[in-house]
């Protein structure tokens, strides 16, 4: 059987006019199996979109290759498109002429859907979604978060045998994000051969959804594995969370301190705090760590010691948090 | 993905797009007032130029190759502009792209309301001239004619398409590109005047558009005598012929600059890139 994705050293640079050469992707491998939720996590420019892009045949790569159900992406784009469809999160597109069944059945029928069996797809999700409603609402009048469920029903509506959906809870409001969450569960059991990669940057999104995770940054994958064997690797690390003064200085030492795997910081300037989660290869180094923080001039609000997250294995990784935008 | 659902639901987009914006009323009234009045702009400057002069000849050729150059005008106008508002204003294009469909059908479906709305006014301004300037239709060549007709559209929607397509690697220069190239193709294919009149080195480019032998074709088809001296002695068939063979001609040119520009597109992220909006 072919696997549902397969990509071998895949390569995309992004040249502007100036000559200047941006890396989106520098050598990705991964491998995707039929029926798998499969996660891509990683921080804003890490090069999930990109590796989407690729995959769902809008993008060629600059080198390597890319295969979705066994077809090459760049040579066969027609074949990959009878297998997939694909949902962006955080955009407001939409036909505003059309209202929110008609823009879905218009998709539907790209796909081939017959039209009746379209129609009760489509109305089937419109209820599952809150969005019945606003069945017969023009696209143009519906709020940001709307038009973004429509897209996510417009993804599933033609019931595709792989479907890509690039951070789908981007900018939804949690009960959303929850019920969307809910649906994808629901219709991955539905169907065992369905296969679904969900690129995301929040973790606990990727923990409970995906059966394995690839952690990508940079352009490059450094970890895949299943969230729970993830989490294993770091079991034997103490890894704390500190809340202290909003602290700006002199973060770098908490590096230099030889205990410490990984830091990452987050400040919180409304409350005036920064939160600091440190990994730690010997508890006895938690010492040196609250030391540093009296040091610089803060003061500890809280310590707690935690079980291992996603974000944690990520900061492990890359050394710095999601948030923190590459600093 | 079957061609006709494919032709059939993007024509039904198109029309939504095309007539939504208004009520229906005004949107036919729009349809035909606008062809009027560019019509009778047309007329009045004739009027000045011959010196009150209509029932020429002459100017039964400029109003009919006007009324049908309307279908090249249009469809240049109206394909070019598709994948700039699917791409920039409904930021769909990418959608419709990765849809199991071939988006040069697609294009081709978005085509259709523009025929339908054209042909409308087509209608409306040669029922005018007929009825207000007396222009004298007779339909000797009636064969030439219908023959000759489908040839031209699909002509013109070829040529849409490949312009169509161009738009994928540019911004904002779509709108000039479509409308500039159908300023050209006004000039050069005989719609308002004979193309013996171009200057010696327009002329190839004139002979190498089937708009020119289209618009020939039609007026032959409709009218007593002919004005162009170049075609004068080109029989029914050799026109037809012409006709035939350079609209194939430009079905494959469409087709590979469509293919190829799609190809450029994706390489260079192009089909999903916003500029304006």
């Amino acid at each position: 059987m072919n696997l549902a994705v397969k990509t071998e050293n895949l390569k995309r640079v992004f040249r502007t006019k100036k000559e200047a050469e941006t890396v989106a992707l520098a050598g990705v491998d991964i491998e995707i199996r039929p029926g798998e939720l499969f996660g891509l996590l990683g921080p804003n420019g890490a090069g999930k979109t990109t590796l989407i892009k690729i995959l769902s045949t809008l993008l060629l790569p600059s080198s390597g290759k890319a295969f979705v159900d066994g077809v090459d992406v760049a040579a066969h784009p027609e074949e990959v498109r009878k297998r997939i469809n694909m949902v962006s999160g955080g955009e407001h597109s939409g036909y505003g002429i059309l209202n929110v069944r008609e823009n879905l059945w218009m998709f539907s029928q790209f796909y081939g859907v017959p039209s009746k069996l379209a129609l009760e797809r489509i109305d089937f999700m419109l209820k599952k979604f809150g969005l019945w409603e606003f069945a017969k609402t023009k696209v143009g009048k519906l709020s940001t978060g709307m038009r973004q469920k429509m897209n996510i029903i417009r993804g599933f509506v033609p019931d595709p045998k792989i479907l890509f959906l690039d951070e789908p809870t981007l900018g939804l409001d949690v009960q959303i994000a929850r019920e969307v969450r809910a649906f994808i569960k629901e219709w991955m059991k539905e169907k065992t051969d369905r296969t679904l990669l969900l690129t995301t940057h929040y973790m606990a999104e990727a923990d409970e959804l995906c059966d394995r995770v690839a952690i990508i940054d940079r352009g490059q994958v450094l970890e895949c594995d299943t969230p729970s064997a993830l989490k294993r690797k770091l079991q034997q690390d103490a890894i704390y969370q500190l809340d202290v003064d909003l602290l700006t200085d002199h973060l770098e030492k908490f590096s230099e301190i030889p205990e410490v795997v990984n830091f990452a910081f987050e400040h919180k300037h409304a409350e005036e705090k920064t939160v600091l989660k440190i990994i730690l290869k010997d508890e006895a180094g938690i010492s040196k760590v609250t030391k540093l923080v009296e040091h610089s001039g803060s003061k500890i609000r809280s310590l707690s010691k935690r079980e291992p997250s996603l974000e944690d294995v990520f900061v492990a990784l890359v050394g710095r948090g999601l948030s923190e935008n590459g600093t | 993905m079957g061609l006709w659902r494919t032709i059939k639901t993007a024509g039904w987009l198109g029309w939504q797009i095309e007539a939504n914006w208004a009520e229906p009323f005004t949107f036919i009234a729009y349809a035909i007032t606008r062809p009027i009045f560019s019509t009778l702009i047309l007329v009045l400057m004739y009027k000045v130029v011959a010196g009150g002069q209509i029932s020429t000849a002459l100017f039964a050729y400029i109003y009919l190759g006007n009324a049908f150059f309307m279908y090249t005008a249009n469809v240049l106008a109206g394909v070019g502009i598709v994948i700039h508002e699917d791409r920039e204003r409904y930021e769909m294009l990418k959608y419709i792209y990765l849809a199991p469909i071939v988006t040069y059908f697609y294009m081709l479906g978005r085509c259709i309301p523009k025929l339908v709305i054209t042909t409308l006014a087509v209608i409306v301004t040669v029922v005018m001239g007929v009825w207000i300037f007396d222009l004298k239709l007779v339909f000797g060549h009636w064969p030439l004619m219908i023959l000759s007709f489908p040839l031209g559209i699909i002509a013109t929607i070829a040529l849409g398409i490949a312009l169509a397509s161009l738009t994928l690697l540019t911004a904002r220069h779509g709108f000039f590109m479509t409308e500039g190239t159908a300023g050209v193709f006004y000039l050069v294919s005989g719609a308002v005047f004979p193309i013996e009149v171009l200057p010696d080195w327009m002329e190839p480019a004139a002979l190498a558009f089937p708009i020119t032998y289209w618009l020939e074709a039609l007026r032959r088809g409709m009218m007593a005598e002919p004005v162009s001296k170049i075609f004068a002695s080109w029989s029914d068939e050799k026109l037809l012929l012409i006709l035939a063979m350079t609209t194939l001609l430009s079905i494959v040119l469409s087709v590979l600059i469509n293919r190829g520009i799609e190809y450029i597109a994706r390489k260079q992220g192009k089909l999903d890139q916003v500029f304006n909006y």
